[in-house]
């Protein structure tokens, strides 16, 4: 392995943007992603690029919607409160089309919460937060390697579909260390943008704007923005199966829970229970298909969504399992994180297994 | 020749001393008989030309009447969220830097639910130029109270007047940024006489000349006129544009750079 270093995940995100191309942050402090703009307000300027920390998240996400629409890669980063703030600037940005990557690093809530980490803003980041017909691209880490990884990916899909990508993490995987390769910067695909306001010489007006005062304008719109999603709910869409293809009781968990439940299949097949794992690295698009694949085999007798929260992505799993085998839930909230031995017992109890 | 002939000739000697600004499209405003927009988009799109700058120039549209400002001006535009126009302009601006960028707000946009945005971009010294109208109402939505609205001014949302004790002051925000070391070029002007108009002219232009010197954060507020909302006719407004407003709203300049440093280009 070339050129593992050992770092934080919040701050494997910062690196891994800049290799992306991006040379554009805006954001305003919060706990738990303190890292994050830290090491791009240290890096940035040596590699010519803008780090504005704003006087609020409010403030932060409109410079975002200024800057991705002169076309250049930009982000910002925040964590649940301040994501709050950001959804009626994310809401505008999806309708004027313009690309950004959007990092959660989700924290305890509702409310000012605590800083510990959890899962709770999955409807928020799913199914739209602000306000409006529109989705987000939502990708979901689970080691420091994908805060990397999928930070590089996030940058590429929002400019392939002209659209804002949101990565959302947790406070665990944001604070924990671990060893990463850097994503090689000679990969970074580079995309045209006819459309970007960067002063109109030679052309007439180009112009970023979310306003369609007639209504069947606006919903010639929102039609527009859906066939895009259309396309990459059928391109885009990635997933992990553990211990599946014989398993009798199947988790469904994303980010750091993943890490978790995979230690409890290994635990439950050494009892003999088969226990497998279903890992959706998209949250949006989620694995409906794969999902309803493994309801319909003849081995599967349930499933378990495992949450940090009272029970989100469960909505989603029901919608995909449709009734054909019984959907269990098991989650912690509020900042708690189960030991895998915990999830074990609970997926034993759920099912009546010794 | 008839007398119709007899003009066409004669247009033909006539020597042109106006016509429509080059950056300024050919659709027809939208505003209402007698609103002041149409003059300020013109003095705007005039300094546009006069400093050669359209195909650099990039415009932030507000929310309020002037929200489709971007149909008026042949430049490229971002139309931002309520009150979020200047930190849409210091996004793009960071972006592109050699860019020219310019920010047409309301008073309800920039001085209520936009006051954090604007009292930073200023406090930063954005190399933006920010037009500030001040018409002392909300206008699109109807004719509600503005924190520019005056003292004993009635509105849909003071109907007894406005009164100090449970709606507070007029906001001057002017005199309020002009302490900010980040402002290069601040002024006060009004849009009711051709005087006035030509002295507003003479401000935007300064503005955008301190953003092309690089050195920070330029805006002028323009008092202006709102005959339907006010419920006056275009000249009663003036009349109390001139008798309400500008006491309250003295016309001043307010910062300017020093005649040295004006002159430095980009």
């Amino acid at each position: 392995m070339a050129n593992k270093v050992l770092m934080k995940g919040n701050e494997a995100i910062a690196e891994a943007a800049m290799i992306a191309g991006c040379r554009h942050y805006f954001g305003y402090p919060i706990t738990p992603q303190s890292e994050l703009p830290a090491y791009l307000a240290k890096h940035m300027p040596k590699r010519n690029g803008v780090f504005l920390q704003a006087e609020s998240e409010v403030a932060a996400i409109n410079m975002v919607y200024g800057s991705g629409g002169t076309g250049v890669r930009v982000m910002t980063s925040s964590s649940s409160p301040g994501i709050s703030l950001k959804q009626e600037g994310i809401s505008y940005i999806a309708c004027a089309e313009v690309p950004c990557l959007i990092v959660n690093v989700v924290r305890g809530g509702p409310g000012l919460g605590n800083i510990a980490p959890a899962q709770c803003d999955y409807f928020q980041a799913v199914k739209g937060g602000g306000h409006g017909d529109y989705k987000l691209v939502v990708l979901s880490p689970s080691s420091v390697q994908e805060m990397a990884d999928f930070t590089v990916l996030a940058f590429d899909l929002a400019d392939k579909y002209r659209t804002p990508v949101m990565l959302l993490s947790d406070g665990y995987l944001g604070q924990m260390m671990e060893p990463v390769e850097m994503p090689d910067a000679s990969n970074i695909k580079k995309y045209d943008k006819p459309w970007a306001t960067t002063g109109a010489v030679g052309r007439h007006q180009n112009l970023i704007s979310s306003i369609h005062l007639v209504p069947e304008d606006m919903e010639k719109h929102i039609h527009h923005l859906y066939e895009k999603y259309a396309e990459i709910e059928k391109n885009e869409l990635i997933y992990e199966e553990y211990q599946c293809a014989d398993a009798e009781y199947v988790m469904v968990a994303y980010g750091i829970t993943a890490r978790i439940c995979k230690t409890a299949c290994v635990m439950a097949r050494e009892q003999g229970i088969k226990l497998g794992l279903l890992r959706p690295k998209t949250l949006w698009p989620f694995p409906k298909q794969p999902l309803a694949k493994l309801a319909g085999s003849k081995n599967v007798k349930g499933f378990i969504a495992v949450e940090l929260s009272t029970g989100q992505m469960i909505e989603d799993v029901k919608l995909s399992v449709n009734g054909v085998k019984p959907v269990e839930f098991f989650g912690r909230t509020g900042g708690v994180v189960p030991s895998p031995n915990e999830v074990l017992l609970n997926v034993k109890k759920l099912f009546s297994l010794k | 020749m008839n007398d119709k002939e007899k003009l066409l000739e004669e247009v033909k000697t006539m020597k042109k001393v106006a016509s429509r600004p080059k950056c300024l499209t050919d659709r027809v405003f939208h505003y209402c008989p007698g609103c002041t927009h149409g003059v300020v988009h013109r003095l705007v799109a005039e300094t546009i030309d006069e400093l050669g700058i359209q195909e650099k120039t990039i415009g932030v549209a507000p929310v309020g009447c002037s929200v489709f400002a971007y149909w008026y001006f042949d430049t490229d535009f971002s139309q931002a969220a309520h009150g979020r126009a200047p930190a849409v302009a210091t996004g793009i601006k960071r972006s592109v830097p050699g860019s020219v960028v310019f920010t047409y707000q309301g008073d309800g946009d920039l001085a209520a639910i936009g006051t954090a945005e604007i009292i930073h971009a200023a406090n930063r010294g954005e190399k933006i130029t920010v037009i500030f109208i001040n018409n002392a109402i909300y206008g699109m939505t109807g004719g509600q109270m503005a924190p520019t609205s005056l003292i004993n001014q009635k509105t849909q949302t003071s109907p007894y007047g406005r009164d100090s004790e449970t709606m507070g002051y007029p906001i001057r925000v002017s005199e309020m940024l002009s302490g900010l070391e980040g402002v290069k070029y601040l002024s006060r002007v009004a849009v009711d006489t051709p005087a006035n108009i030509i002295k507003a002219k003479a401000a935007i232009k300064k503005a955008f000349e301190t953003q092309l010197t690089g050195t920070g954060f330029s805006m002028v507020e323009v008092l202006s006129i709102c005959p339907t909302d006010w419920g006056l006719n275009v000249a009663d407004s003036k009349k109390w544009l001139k008798e309400n407003m500008i006491p309250y709203y003295p016309l001043q300049e307010f910062k300017a750079p020093k005649a040295e440093e004006a002159k430095g280009g980009e």
